[in-house]
C-alpha cells in the first residue's frame, strides 16, 4: 500500500516524463492511488498509520494539481530539468507581449466596468483559444526542440493568460447576483 | 518482542466483527441519524417511528431540558428559551446573523461566536447543537443496543472552518466519536450514486432550512470526485418563511408583535409556505395574543412573486461552481434535489429552467443526507464488503491566506482544492534583528482581508536575529479530510527551530470543550465511559513509562525551555491518570505525544548517527 514518495510526480502516477499529457491516464492513476491512501480507507487503523497515509496523500494531491495544469506541469518539467524557480520567474517580457498584456488587461477593466458579461464571455473564449495555441508551442520546444529558455519564455507567457483567466473569472462572478 | 497485528487496509482486524456506526445529519430544522444494517442503510426511528427530530432545544426553568417533538410547544409558550434553528448561529459572531431582529432570544455580544441567555445561563450554539447530537446518539444507541464506533457528521459544503470547527465540538461534547465531517451534499450524492449506480457529471441543489450548497461531482467507477463546490450558509428555507412573515406584518395592519404573537406567526408562516407546495391559495388566520387578528389570503402567485429574489440568489451559486468546473449547464447529466425546501414548486421549475431538464427527485429530500452519512460511517470503521469499494473526493469551499502588508489577503490554498492538502510559502522579516512574526489566517475569496473571515493569530516567537530579509519563515497550511485547517510555522535558514501549531481558535479552546465535558459527564456516569476511562489510564501509564525512559537516556538532546514544557505535561498527566475524566485524560495524553514527536525523531537521529560512526562505508 505504501507509495514510493522519492519518486517524480510522473512516475508516481506511471506516466512518461513530458509535457503532453493522457489526462484520462492521469486520472486514473490518481484515483487509483487515492483509493490506497486517502484517509478515508485509514481512518479504521491506529494513529500512526493513519498518519503516514495521511503524508502520502497529501504528496499524491500536491502532484496531481501540478501535473493536470498545463502552466505547472511545464514549470514542474523546468524543474526537473535543473531550472531554478527563480530564472523561471524572471520578468523579462518580450516587447510585443508587453503590449498584448496591456491591451488584454483594458479590455477586461472596461467590461467589468460597463458590467458587461457578454463581452466579458467573449474575451474569456477568446482567451481560450488563445491559451491553446501557447499550450501547444509549449509542447513543441519541451517535448520535441528541448529548448528550455524558449520554453521558460512560453510559460511566462502562459503565467499570465492563467492570471488574466482568473481576473476575467473573478469579473464574472461579482457580476452574477 | 510482541508481535503486531496487521491488518489489510480496508479491513478490519477481525472481519467478522460488524462495528456500530452511524452517520447523522445536524440540520436546521430537523435531524436524522441512519446507519447501514445488512448493507442497506436506514434512518432510525423515535418509539413513535418518527426519522426525523425537530431541532429545537428548549430550557425550563426551573431545570431540565425537553427536545425534539417535546420541545414543539414551548416555541411559542417559551420563545426566548426554546431556540431554533441554532445550526444558523454555529461558528457565527452577531453581526453574520441575518433577521436577528425578528429573533426572540437574548444574545450576548461577545468576541467570537455569539451565545444565547436562557434561563439556565448563557448557552452557546455549541452547546445547543451537542444536546441534539445527544439525543441523536441515544437513539441510536438504544436502537442498535451496542456501543457505537463512531460517527460520520454533516455540514454544509459551504461552511467556513469555524462553522465546522464548531459542528466538531459539538460532536465531541455529545459524546461521539466524530470520524469524518462530511459535506451535505457529497452524502448526498454518495446515497444517490449507489442506489442508481450512476456515472457522469452531476449536480447537487441542496436548499435546507437554513443553508444553501451547490456541489458539482464527477462519478467513475466508484470515485466521487468533487469538482467544485459553492453555496450560501444563510440562505434556506427558514427564508422564505421569513418573506412570507415580513408580508403578513406589512399586509395585517397589527402593531409589532410580542415575542409569543413573532413566533406564532413564523409557524404560521411555514405552514402556509407548506401547504402552497399543494394548493394554489391558502388562507393566513390567526388570532394573537394581542387580541389582534390576521385574515389574509395567500395566493401561490403571490408567495412566488414575494420570494423571487430568494430562488434568484440561488442561481448565484450554481454559476460560480460551474465556472470553476469549467462547465455549462449543458455537461451536466442529472441535478439531484436535496433538502425539504427543494419540494417548493418554483424552486423545481427554476432549477429545470437553468439545467434545461427536469430535476431528480426520487430519494426522499429529507433522509437522503443522513443515509448518504451512514454509507460513509460503515465504510470508514471497516465495515465494507469485499465489492463494495467506493472513495470520496472532497474538496475544499473558500479559499485560505494570510493577511500580508496593506490588509491584503495572500491565498495559500485556493478554493475547491482537493483533500487532504498541504501548501507551504515563505516569508522572511523586514527589519534587522526581528525575533517574531506575528500571522493573521483568513478563510474566503475577498482581496481585503476585513472581507474575510478571521480563523486565526498567531505569532512566532524565537527567530535568531538576523538581517533583514535572511530569516526564511516557512508557514505550511494543511487541510485534512474533514476541511479543517491546522497551520504550523518554522524558521529553516538556521537550523534552529521555532515552530507552532495553531488550530484556528474561533471556535472552542480544548480546555472549554474538556470543561464542557465534565460537566455533561457529572450526570451521564456509565458504564462506557468506565471502560474508555481504563483504556486511556493503561494508555497513560505506557506513555510516562516511555517518557521516563527516554528522558533518562537523552534528556540532554532537549533545550531547558522544551525540557520545561515535557515536564509540565507529564505531571499533568501523572496527576490526571487515576482521576475518572476520560477526555481530560485523553486530552492529557494527546499533548504529551505531540509535545515529545520532535524528540522522538532526534533521538532516532541520534542512534542512527551513533550506529553509522566509526565505520566506512565499506563497512555497511
Amino acid at each position: 500500500m505504501s507509495v514510493d514518495l522519492s519518486l517524480d510526480y510522473f512516475s508516481l502516477f506511471g506516466l512518461p516524463c513530458r509535457f503532453r499529457l493522457d489526462e484520462t491516464a492521469l486520472d486514473r492513476a490518481w484515483h487509483a492511488l487515492q483509493t490506497e491512501t486517502h484517509p478515508d480507507c485509514h481512518a479504521h487503523l491506529p494513529e500512526n498509520a493513519q498518519r503516514a497515509a495521511m503524508q502520502e496523500a497529501l504528496r499524491i494531491n500536491e502532484a496531481y494539481i501540478t501535473l493536470k495544469k498545463s502552466v505547472t506541469r511545464a514549470r514542474y518539467l523546468l524543474e526537473l530539468a535543473g531550472m531554478s524557480p527563480d530564472a523561471i520567474n524572471e520578468n523579462v517580457v518580450a516587447p510585443e507581449y508587453l503590449f498584448e498584456q496591456l491591451e488584454w488587461r483594458e479590455a477586461v477593466q472596461e467590461a467589468r466596468e460597463a458590467n458587461d458579461v457578454d463581452t466579458l464571455e467573449q474575451l474569456a473564449l477568446r482567451l481560450q483559444i488563445q491559451m491553446a495555441g501557447v499550450v501547444t508551442q509549449l509542447a513543441g520546444q519541451l517535448d520535441e526542440q528541448r529548448d528550455l529558455e524558449a520554453a521558460a519564455d512560453t510559460v511566462r507567457r502562459l503565467m499570465f493568460l492563467d492570471k488574466l483567466r482568473l481576473g476575467i473569472d473573478n469579473a464574472l462572478a461579482a457580476l452574477d447576483d | 518482542m510482541s508481535l503486531l497485528q496487521i491488518a489489510e487496509p480496508g479491513q478490519s482486524a477481525a472481519p467478522h466483527k460488524h462495528r456500530l456506526a452511524i452517520g447523522i445529519d445536524l440540520g436546521t430544522t430537523n435531524s436524522l441519524v441512519a446507519t447501514v444494517r445488512n448493507g442497506i442503510a436506514v434512518c432510525l426511528t423515535d418509539e413513535q417511528g418518527r426519522a426525523l427530530m425537530p431541532s429545537v432545544v428548549h430550557y425550563r426553568d426551573g431545570g431540565g431540558i425537553e427536545l425534539g417533538f417535546d420541545a414543539m410547544n414551548a416555541r411559542v409558550s417559551d420563545p426566548r428559551n426554546t431556540i431554533v434553528s441554532v445550526k444558523r448561529f454555529m461558528g457565527r459572531g452577531l453581526a453574520d446573523v441575518t433577521h436577528i431582529e425578528a429573533m426572540p432570544y437574548v444574545f450576548e455580544g461577545i468576541p467570537g461566536m455569539l451565545r444565547l441567555r436562557t434561563v439556565q445561563g448563557s448557552k452557546s450554539p455549541v452547546e445547543i447543537s451537542a444536546e441534539l447530537l445527544r439525543a441523536l446518539r441515544e437513539r441510536a444507541e438504544a436502537s442498535l443496543g451496542g456501543e457505537l464506533t463512531g460517527a460520520v457528521v454533516t455540514v454544509p459544503a459551504y461552511f467556513d472552518d469555524a462553522q465546522r470547527q464548531a459542528t466538531r465540538d459539538a460532536a465531541r461534547l455529545a459524546g461521539l466519536h466524530v470520524l469524518r465531517l462530511l459535506n451535505e451534499p457529497t452524502a448526498a450524492a454518495v446515497a444517490y450514486g449507489l442506489d442508481n449506480a450512476s456515472e457522469g457529471v452531476y449536480a447537487v441543489f441542496d436548499l435546507g432550512g437554513g443553508t444553501f450548497d451547490l456541489s458539482i461531482l464527477k462519478l467513475t467507477r466508484g470515485v466521487f470526485e468533487v469538482l467544485s463546490t459553492n453555496g450560501d450558509t444563510s440562505l434556506g428555507g427558514d427564508d422564505f418563511d421569513h418573506r412570507l412573515y415580513c408580508w403578513v406584518l406589512d399586509n395585517a395592519r397589527i402593531a409589532p408583535p410580542s415575542a409569543e404573537d413573532a413566533r406564532r406567526l413564523q409557524m404560521a408562516a411555514r405552514a402556509v409556505k407548506e401547504l402552497l407546495t399543494v394548493s394554489e391559495e391558502t388562507p393566513f388566520r390567526l388570532r394573537l395574543d394581542s387580541g389582534e387578528e390576521v385574515d389574509l389570503t395567500v395566493t401561490r402567485a403571490a408567495f412566488f412573486e414575494m420570494t423571487r429574489p430568494l430562488v434568484q440568489k440561488t442561481l448565484t451559486p450554481v454559476k460560480r461552481a460551474l465556472r470553476d468546473a469549467r462547465l455549462s449547464p449543458r455537461d451536466i447529466k442529472g441535478v439531484v434535489m436535496v433538502g425539504g425546501a427543494t419540494r417548493m414548486p418554483h424552486i423545481q421549475r427554476a432549477v429545470a429552467e437553468y439545467f434545461g431538464q427536469e430535476p431528480l427527485t426520487n430519494l426522499d429530500p429529507d433522509k437522503v443526507v443522513a443515509l448518504g452519512a451512514a454509507m460513509q460511517a460503515n465504510a470508514l470503521v471497516g465495515n465494507r464488503r469485499e465489492n463494495d469499494h467506493w472513495l470520496l473526493l472532497d474538496v475544499i469551499p473558500l479559499s485560505l491566506g494570510l493577511e500580508t502588508m496593506g490588509g491584503l489577503s495572500e491565498k495559500i490554498i485556493p478554493r475547491n482544492a482537493t483533500l487532504p492538502v498541504a501548501r507551504a510559502q515563505e516569508f522572511t522579516t523586514f527589519k534587522d534583528g526581528q525575533t517574531a512574526m506575528s500571522f493573521h489566517v483568513v478563510q474566503g475569496e475577498r482581496e481585503l482581508v476585513a472581507d474575510c473571515r478571521s480563523l486565526a493569530r498567531f505569532e512566532l516567537r524565537g527567530i535568531p536575529p538576523m538581517a533583514a530579509g535572511v530569516a526564511r519563515i516557512r508557514v505550511i497550511f494543511q487541510v485534512d479530510a474533514d476541511g479543517l485547517l491546522s497551520v504550523s510555522a518554522r524558521e529553516t535558514s538556521t537550523g534552529v527551530e521555532a515552530s507552532i501549531h495553531v488550530k484556528p481558535s474561533y471556535g472552542l479552546t480544548d480546555d472549554e470543550i474538556a470543561g464542557m465535558l465534565r460537566s455533561s459527564l457529572e450526570h451521564a456516569g456509565d458504564d462506557l465511559t468506565a471502560r474508555a476511562l481504563r483504556e486511556q489510564q493503561v494508555e497513560a501509564e505506557r506513555l510516562l513509562e516511555a517518557c521516563t525512559q527516554a528522558l533518562a537516556a537523552d534528556g540532554e538532546l532537549l533545550d531547558e525551555a522544551e525540557r520545561a514544557a515535557i515536564d509540565a505535561l507529564i505531571a499533568r498527566l501523572r496527576q490526571l491518570a487515576p482521576g475518572n475524566d476520560a477526555t481530560a485524560l485523553s486530552d492529557g495524553i494527546a499533548a504529551l505525544s505531540r509535545a515529545t514527536e520532535s524528540f522522538a525523531t532526534r533521538r532516532m537521529n541520534r542512534a542512527l548517527s551513533t550506529a553509522l560512526t566509526g565505520h566506512n562505508i565499506d563497512e555497511l
